[in-house]
């Protein structure tokens, strides 16, 4: 068992919007030792009052099931979607990231964001904060191309997603 | 519509007998004077006073489990929280139904380290099955039936209510049970009709069956132990159960095999490692049934009947998984294994029951008797004898070897006549689980095995027996030592034995006459006899101190890591089984 592969999963769970449901959740996967590479949560529903958490998690298929059951288990839970499982899905996760210079690799790096398309959303003589939206992949990519031209900061969402086609959660 | 309006801490109350609650185990303090001042206006709800948080839990725990109803617990802020959290959680691992309502801080001081304050749902979250924080009097009544709910449906467990006392004050309109759903939790009790099917043309192909049952079919019920015992007897398949199980399968039928594991039967484990078919009804493959995991059952196809899917798959991949209530598959099940006039492979079983019966002529359980000392198991022993033939005996036990002797020795024919604490293993939850099981049952023969380290552990409740009147007995089986910690030492740390014996015990018979119960002692075989016979007629709380022989060691036993099939029948077994280093990390 020992030497399953490891898998990664993005989870869609709707959760009611009450307090402690967060640290619920978090408190899961601390206390059962399951890794959490991102979470995101928001509320989705204002009037029925329910959130929606998108946890990105890995571990062998066992553990994943197993986390699915854990998550399905808690009281406040109304639905859990494995994304990676269930079919086609939109990953999504948006950055805003600073870089501060002037000269040359002040003007590389608007270059090299005009080819991700990142936007500019904050600018001064000697900064640029940059917004973009993409898999974590190419926000990875970006930051990386970053580093060299004065990268100051960076903030990152973590990965929102959804199933592709008609069907809700 | 003025009927409804009401204060919180009535609400409390109204929706406690709505609940059909009939008693509550608590301790008052600042946090909870008002719910306390309701307490005294009524006298429908029987407020039973213990002598510490703990053992408030662990009576409620008592209570619910010999009678499958919810038990409830009432204890203050900060201290009286905190000291609550070793019953919740115990509760929590043995699937216990819980509701416990916590005093709380005012609301508007939450957050400000006020006096007796603590994160009482941030302490309890991970140790309760969910919990509440009520800040608004009129979630009250909603509040507290969505608590019973949850406590008792699906994987029952403890449920915590924590109640500001401003809210205790406020007045608000209360709403019954019957106006309040849940918005989303709905476990899932029917099993699907199709795995029905699969399972019992499992169940008629086997050749070499056995049937472990668990706990879960304790907490379906006792109508699920009848149709276990039903189904059970249509195969004729041999049945085994774990310690929580113990009493969902009459012990007498000659198909028990009796309980596995760590410390179970020699033919019990052997069956397991030997089988081609295991069917699991309500047990989680815990690693004191398991053992060594690579070795677990080899060779065999599994089915696993949980109300809980994360139960299932956790730590053995089965074949077969049937998600329902005990109860309820079992039905299904005898009623698709007699639609389709299933028939065992008799020629086969007759070669697996003769295979069993070579097995049990080991006679695991054998061990050498004295005259001048008193064997654990020979007290055990005679205590069964000798109350046998009551039909309203309730076993309790405290956590160590005389616990794994009682679930050797005494044997149960009915569920919830066995109250012990299994996957959490707490010192110092039998007295407390006596006291409540004997309120549940005025009239029944209720019994505290005990370890003498163990029962210090929450030994003030004699005191909460002695003002109810409650006629329990505890019989410590004294061998001065904390026996299990002894013998893991003795087998796994070259018998250096580090700080397990206890080396001033208090005289037993003096504390309980101090207490007000009466104190009776044995010391020789001869005496076991007649002090059963006295602590029985005794129609008062009674303690036994009977002194066993100190160094005596549970068998069989599964060293941790090790395979079901490397048992140690008897101390002479050690030698040929050091334990691998793997073993040695285990708890
Ligand atoms: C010192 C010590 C030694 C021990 N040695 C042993 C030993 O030798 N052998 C042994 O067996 N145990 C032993 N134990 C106990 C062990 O730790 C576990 O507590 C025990 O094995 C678990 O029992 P169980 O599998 O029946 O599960 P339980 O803890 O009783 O869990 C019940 C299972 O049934 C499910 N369930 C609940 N309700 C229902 C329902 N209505 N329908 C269907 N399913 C339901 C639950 O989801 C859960 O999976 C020992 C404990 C101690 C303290
Ligand atoms: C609260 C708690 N602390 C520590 C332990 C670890 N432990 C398990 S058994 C045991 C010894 C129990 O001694 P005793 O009650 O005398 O029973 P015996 O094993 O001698 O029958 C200890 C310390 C425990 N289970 N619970």
């Amino acid at each position: 068992m020992k030497d399953e592969p490891v898998e990664k999963h993005t989870i869609a769970v709707l959760v009611d919007n009450e307090p402690g449901v967060l640290a619920r959740v978090i408190g899961l996967f601390s206390g059962r030792g399951y890794n959490i590479e991102s979470l995101t949560v928001a509320e989705v529903e204002t009037g029925k009052r329910l959130s929606r958490i998108t946890i990105v998690t890995s571990g062998t298929r066992m553990i994943i099931e197993q986390i699915k059951a854990q998550l399905n288990r808690l009281v406040p839970i109304h639905r859990v979607s494995d994304l990676t499982d269930e079919g086609p899905s939109v990953e999504r996760e948006l950055a805003l990231i600073k870089v501060a210079g002037r000269g040359e690799p002040r003007v590389e790096s608007l270059r090299i964001a005009d080819i991700f398309r990142a936007r500019v959303v904050d600018s001064t003589n000697e900064s640029f904060v940059f917004e973009m939206t993409g898999s974590t992949g190419k926000l990875d990519a970006f930051i990386k191309l970053m580093e060299p031209l004065g990268l100051v900061d960076v903030a990152r969402t973590g990965v929102v997603a959804i199933s592709r086609g008609a069907k809700g959660l | 519509m003025s009927d409804d309006r009401m204060t919180g801490a009535q609400m409390l109350i109204r929706s406690l007998l709505d609940q059909g609650v009939d008693v509550v185990f608590g301790y008052p303090g600042g946090a909870v004077l008002p719910i306390y001042d309701e307490v005294f206006k009524q006298n429908r709800l029987r407020h039973i006073l213990v002598r510490h948080e703990q053992g408030a839990v662990h009576a409620a725990e008592g209570y619910a489990r010999s009678t499958g109803k919810v038990g409830v617990v009432l204890v203050t802020s900060g201290p009286g929280a905190t000291n609550a959290v070793t019953g919740l959680t115990d509760a929590l691992m043995d699937s216990i139904p819980i509701v416990c309502i916590t005093g709380q801080v005012p609301t508007h001081l939450i957050g400000n380290d006020a006096f007796q304050e603590a994160d009482t749902t941030g302490i309890t979250r991970p140790c309760t099955k969910h919990n509440y924080l009520v800040k608004h009097v009129d979630d009250l009544a909603r509040t507290m039936h969505e608590a019973f709910y949850v406590a008792r449906s699906g994987r029952p467990g403890p449920v915590v209510v924590d109640l500001p006392k401003d809210v205790q004050f406020d007045t608000g309109t209360y709403v019954r049970p019957d106006q309040v759903e849940h918005k989303s939790y709905r476990p899932q009790t029917r099993p699907e009709s199709d795995l029905i099917d699969r399972a019992v043309d499992m169940i008629a192909a086997a050749k070499r069956p056995v049937f472990y049952v668990g706990g879960g079919v304790i907490n379906a019920g006792p109508h699920a132990s009848e149709l276990l015992t039903r189904f059970v007897r249509m195969t004729g398949y041999p049945c085994t159960q774990t310690l929580m199980g113990l009493g969902a399968f009459p012990a007498s039928d000659p198909l028990s095999l009796g309980m596995l594991g760590m410390h179970g039967m020699y033919e019990a484990n052997m069956a397991m490692h030997s089988c081609d078919l295991l069917i699991n009804i309500g047990a989680r493959f815990d690693d004191r049934v398991t053992g060594r995991l690579d070795a677990f059952a080899p060779g065999s196809k599994k089915i696993h009947v949980d109300i809980d899917p994360s139960s299932i798959n956790k730590n053995v991949p089965v074949d077969l998984a049937v998600v329902g209530d005990a109860g309820a598959v079992l039905e299904a099940m005898i009623g698709r294994w007699k639609e389709k006039q299933a028939k065992p492979d008799s020629k086969a079983l007759q070669v697996w029951w003769d295979q069993i019966d070579e097995w049990r002529g080991r006679q695991c359980l054998r061990y050498t008797p004295s005259d001048t000392l008193i064997k654990p198991q020979y007290a055990l022993e005679r205590l069964y004898a000798l109350t046998r033939e009551r039909e309203d005996v309730f076993i309790s036990t405290e956590v160590g070897q005389h616990q794994m002797w009682a679930a050797q020795f005494l044997r149960f024919e009915k569920p919830n006549r066995w109250m012990t604490s299994g996957g959490l293993g707490t010192m110092g939850y039998g007295l407390p689980a006596a006291v409540g099981v004997q309120v549940a049952h005025p009239d029944a023969l209720v019994i505290d095995v005990a370890g003498e380290a163990s029962v210090l552990m929450n030994i003030q409740e004699l005191s909460t027996a002695v003002q109810y009147k409650l006629p329990i007995k505890v019989f410590i089986l004294n061998n001065e030592w904390m026996g299990m910690v002894r013998q893991w030492q003795e087998l796994l740390h070259g018998g250096r034995y580090s700080e397990s014996y206890t080396a001033a015990l208090p005289d037993f018979v003096r504390l309980a006459e101090a207490f007000g119960l009466v104190g009776l002692r044995a010391s020789k075989p001869g005496e076991v006899d007649d002090v059963i016979r006295e602590m029985m007629a005794v129609d008062r709380p009674v303690l036994v101190d009977v002194r066993v022989d100190p160094k005596e060691n549970c068998f069989p036993m599964i060293p941790s890591g090790a395979a079901h099939n490397e048992m140690l029948l008897g101390p002479d077994d050690r030698a040929e089984a050091p334990v691998s280093e793997e073993g040695m990390v285990l708890v």
